[in-house]
């Protein structure tokens, strides 16, 4: 019976993980393989190769997603949402592992439900508040909501990190006469730098993708990022789907050359937390 | 000079962290609060309202629509995905060699920004001129644009969606089956136990507590569901798609009664804080607290 059974079901989990494997990759060819065509040739078949491999796509898109100028601004907006994330999260981790202060229990809870709480319970007067102080569009400013929302998460990773380090090391230093914020530098710190490593990728996608507050946010032509500067080419390019499909390669070959390379990182980032044992 | 006792230290550590959190998010979340129950655009001074605006919410059909279509959501997310990643992660179980690879491909659509994902899909997919539903049916049968319909459009964005995201539930369900005890899974195998009995009796006992912390998320998410629904139909057609998330963004950046949007975000809020309740509770005992 079970034989039977096995030589049957081995095809069918094949030929559900194949087709897996298609759905999930499809959309992504043919990004590839549209990047390289005229328009028409888009139109009249796009599952056909490209004739040609010029570059023509990816110099219109280029100019026509303002990628010269969101580069830049990605770049800051990202880089600054990850230092400042990670210099307050290593620091709060350090502190909540620890259990030093007074009432750590309610800030650990406090982090415990900022990790759900929803974008839109804070989003609109937030808005009304930079629009106030001058700063829409400001990447700094962007940035440090970014933070704020990064977080939660952030801490409670490093956190483990931090509870497998022995206290006795602290004592240690503390013996030694090291303040805690050397213990924290010399001791903490560079036992971390794997969880520092995961959390500054994990933070680094998340903002490079992050949409909802970018987009409210980065109000003002020289403010786009790359994701608004490739949405800003939807409907003008409709017809030069081409240089469309080049703008969705600039914008998604990073990314994957980058999550293929630290795949380890982003796995143990994006599971931690999720699996219970 | 007097040195600063090792509790100001840490407490000088934790500060940063904490007045970034309350001055983006507590401080905001409260003024929600506020503005909930009053008239305000925004910027001149806000004035009290009492309970108008969750009154005329209550009154606007559109409200109810978005509720209705936040539930459907929720439904077919709790169910289409999580059966697609629990099916894929146990066919992962038996092949370890391979499953660094397949995890890898599974989790691309995962890591791309919806932004990318949505243009992608509207574009070279579901598009009824330069789309692969085009080419369809301009060849083999006629097709319409399933965004273009009040019918269809929610299931369209939702495929979307579910695409990008069942990789990340495979991939979360696959680390947690892992954790099976070897002996557990040797001992079904001398019983001779089929796929499905193994499923049953020994990897879901043990995923447990990991599905029902999935389950508990992608309810929460569902009731805040914005970045694929507004980049792809902003809500139509004819509200078809129309979430509370779409529906407060209009009022606070459309017409600016932001009192208005508060009220219905703190609706989505307490779809969320009933879920996320049961969240903490399940994350207290892992966090010995």
């Amino acid at each position: 019976m079970r034989s039977a059974s096995s030589a049957l079901s081995r095809p069918l989990a094949n030929a559900f993980l194949a087709g897996a494997v298609l759905v999930a990759l499809l959309p992504l060819l043919l990004v590839v393989i549209n990047a390289f065509k005229p328009h028409a040739a888009v139109v009249a078949n796009p599952l056909s190769l490209p004739a040609s491999l010029g570059p023509d796509n990816f110099v219109r898109a280029w100019s026509g997603g303002k990628f010269s100028i969101a580069i830049v601004n990605s770049l800051l907006l990202s880089g600054t949402t990850v230092m400042v994330t990670l210099a307050c999260a290593s620091l709060a981790a350090f502190a909540l592992a620890r259990r030093k202060i007074a009432g750590w229990q309610f800030i650990t809870v406090y982090f415990l439900c900022a990790t759900t709480v929803p974008i839109q319970l804070f989003l609109f007067p937030l808005y009304f508040i930079y629009a106030k102080l001058g700063i829409l569009g400001n990447f700094a400013g962007t940035a440090l909501i970014l933070s704020a929302i990064n977080l939660p998460i952030s801490i409670f990773l490093l956190r483990a990190y931090v509870l497998s380090i022995p206290q006795e090391l602290d004592d240690a230093a503390f013996m030694d006469g090291a303040t805690p914020f050397q213990t924290f530098r010399h001791v903490i710190l560079p036992l971390m730098r794997p969880g520092l490593i995961t959390v500054a990728i994990i933070v680094f996608l998340n903002s490079w993708n992050e949409f909802l507050i970018t987009s409210t946010f980065q109000k003002g032509r020289d403010n786009i990022t790359m994701t608004l500067g490739y949405l800003s080419m939807n409907g003008t390019y409709a017809t030069d789907q081409g240089a469309l499909m080049a703008g969705a390669f600039i914008l998604i070959a990073p990314v994957i050359v980058l999550f293929l390379v630290l795949q380890r990182f982003f796995i143990s980032g994006m599971t931690a937390g999720a699996v219970k044992g | 000079m007097k040195r600063l006792s090792v509790r100001t230290y840490h407490a000088l550590f934790v500060t940063p962290a904490l007045v970034l959190s309350i001055a983006i998010v507590l401080l905001p979340a409260l003024l929600t609060f506020g503005a909930a129950f009053s008239n305000w655009d925004g910027v001149s001074a806000p004035s009290f309202a009492g309970l108008n605006n969750f009154s005329s919410l209550f009154a606007d059909p559109v409200f109810w629509t978005a509720i209705a279509n936040n539930s459907l959501w929720t439904v077919i997310f709790l169910t289409i995905p999580m059966g697609i990643a629990l099916l894929a992660a146990s066919l992962l179980m038996r092949r370890q060699r391979a499953s660094a690879a397949f995890q890898a491909i599974f989790l691309l659509p995962y890591v791309l920004s919806p932004v990318a994902n949505a243009m992608i899909w509207q574009n070279i997919i579901l598009s009824p001129v330069s789309g692969l539903l085009g080419f369809v049916s301009k060849n083999v049968l006629p097709l319409q644009s399933p965004l273009t319909q009040p019918e269809t459009a929610l299931y369209a964005v939702a495929a979307v969606d579910i695409w990008h995201f069942w990789g990340y539930l495979t991939v979360v369900f696959f680390a947690a089956m892992r954790q099976t005890p070897e002996e557990q899974l040797e001992a079904a195998l001398l019983e001779n136990a089929s796929g499905w009995q193994v499923f049953r009796f020994v990897t879901l006992p043990n995923i447990l507590p990991t599905l029902g912390l999935m389950l508990v998320l992608v309810t929460i998410f569902s009731f805040l569901t914005f970045d694929y629904i507004y980049l792809i139909t902003q809500g139509g057609p004819a509200r078809a798609t129309e979430m509370l998330s779409t529906y407060a963004y209009k009022f606070a950046f459309t017409s600016f009664q932001v009192g208005k949007a508060a009220a219905v975000a703190l609706v989505m809020c307490f779809f969320g804080l009933i879920a996320s309740v049961v969240y903490v509770r399940i994350s207290r005992a892992s966090l010995e607290l």
